[in-house]
């Protein structure tokens, strides 16, 4: 059967991908950024998942005000980069993983989230930029499928944290019930504190992005309770992405291992947070569980 | 129908793009969806007014956009990743459009974020109502002054 083993959270800046694709990360700017995601591209070679299940939101580039849906997967055999606005970043195409996201969408409507399925969409920065951060350069192709999850945290308002958390439970339930034997890693991308509109654009708190990650890894029940106008308060308008942080950490088990932290001030305009959660038991792929390691440390 | 008062409209220097607001610039964020063409983006340079006539705007909008009030533009319906795609057209970087909407230079800007961004205190509300207690994620322990140190 397949099994979530891990979830990853990035910051989906998109300013990391054009530093990327104009070279600049060795600059002292950009190398304080990338940096932190050396331990998660080792990490990631290691845990070589079969899928991705990638949650992210659209920038205005394959959804405009004409459609705003919720929750969006990618159910597609393919997912292009889109152009937004200076041509395509220069990445390979995303292959998806038709077969899984059919049966998810299948699975999680029937537990009563009526999400959209989506058998066209080029996916933005918001996908693509953590991708290059933890799976590193991809060289002509990426390294294994990647579902995308497109959640609207454009138009007020996004799902809820609860909501959110729910859905992750869902697929969490789906991914277990398919009956190939694969094993599955859950992005959840965005955030953290940023506000890049109005007066106020320019807001960082990382002291709640701070006990934001502190309760996302072990007490994650509690930020199913914040309400959008707290986190919007606290974390900046647009940092109200962070619910999508969620949808992963629902797909998780309760009691997860914090393999890997990374946290700076600032990408652009934007706190960077990243966290490695695995799940203590992880079956499928045959790995024999051993002691949970403490936080911040990487697995060998 | 005037706007119905929201609980957010007390953060400040932030308009929310909710549902009424998408309402109203619908126009302008369809505008600024035009720009992803490139054919569009010259037509749009040649004669803006002409170009913006295409749009559904309300003559406050259209004047919004032709003067570059970022934040006019937000206020009046229209959605931050819509109108960037403006910026980009006149070829402006996006600290550049941060800059105009919060009144400071391009370089006292970008100086602003390396120092840690601007600072929680003392931007949560309007009323004040807010800014001593934070919220449960918030409550971390050890509190320092915003936009001290970052980690």
């Amino acid at each position: 059967m397949a099994k979530i083993i891990a979830g990853v959270t990035s910051s989906h800046v998109p300013a990391i991908g054009a530093a990327i694709d104009n070279h600049k990360t060795e600059e002292p700017y950009w190398k304080r950024v990338f940096s932190g995601f050396e331990k998660s591209k080792e990490w990631f070679a290691k845990t070589k998942p079969d899928v991705v299940i990638g949650v992210y939101n659209d920038h205005a580039s394959a959804f405009s005000v004409e459609i705003v849906p919720t929750f969006a997967l990618g159910c597609a055999a393919e997912f292009p980069p889109a152009d937004e606005g200076w041509g395509p970043r220069p990445v390979p195409v995303v292959k998806g993983h038709p077969d899984l996201a059919a049966h998810i969408a299948q699975s999680v409507i029937l537990d009563e989230f009526d999400l959209t399925v989506i058998n066209k969409m080029e996916v933005d920065h918001g996908l693509t930029v953590p991708m290059n951060l933890v799976m590193g350069d991809p060289n002509g192709a990426w390294p294994c499928p990647v579902i995308p999850l497109a959640v609207n945290v454009v138009l007020f308002p996004p799902p809820t944290t609860h909501r959110c958390f729910m859905l992750g439970r869902a697929i969490k339930k789906a991914v277990e019930s398919y009956p190939e034997d694969l094993r599955v890693v859950i992005f959840g991308t965005g955030g953290m504190s940023h506000q890049i509109s109005g007066p106020r654009a320019g807001l960082i708190n990382s002291k709640f992005d701070k006990a934001f990650l502190d309760d996302l890894v072990k007490n994650p029940k509690k930020l199913t309770k914040i309400k959008h106008v707290d986190l919007m308060r606290e974390a900046g308008a647009e940092g109200i992405e962070l619910v999508m942080w969620l949808i992963m950490r629902g797909a998780l088990d309760d009691k997860v291992d914090e393999v890997y932290r990374f946290y700076t001030v600032p990408a652009s305009n934007t706190a960077v947070g990243h966290v490695i959660l695995e799940n203590k038991s992880r079956k499928s792929g045959g790995k024999a569980k051993k002691a949970p390691k403490k936080a911040g440390k990487k697995k060998k | 129908m005037p706007r119905v008062e929201k609980e957010y409209d007390d953060i400040p220097g932030t308009f929310v793009f909710d549902q009424e607001r998408s309402r109203r610039g619908y126009g302008i964020n369809m505008f600024c969806m035009s720009l992803m063409k490139a054919e569009n983006r010259k037509a749009f340079k040649d004669n803006e007014a002409e170009y913006l006539k295409k749009f559904p705007l309300t003559p406050e909008q259209t004047e919004a956009i032709l003067k570059r009030d970022y934040n006019r533009m937000l206020e009046l319906g229209g959605n931050i990743y819509f109108t960037a795609k403006l910026g980009a057209t006149d070829g402006h970087s996006f600290q550049h459009l941060a800059a105009v909407m919060t009144g400071s230079t391009q370089e006292g800007y970008a100086k602003m974020m390396l120092g840690g961004g601007r600072p929680i205190e003392g931007n949560r509300s309007k009323s004040g109502k807010h800014e001593r207690k934070s919220k449960p994620a918030a409550k971390a322990k050890g509190r320092k002054k915003a936009g001290s140190k970052r980690g």
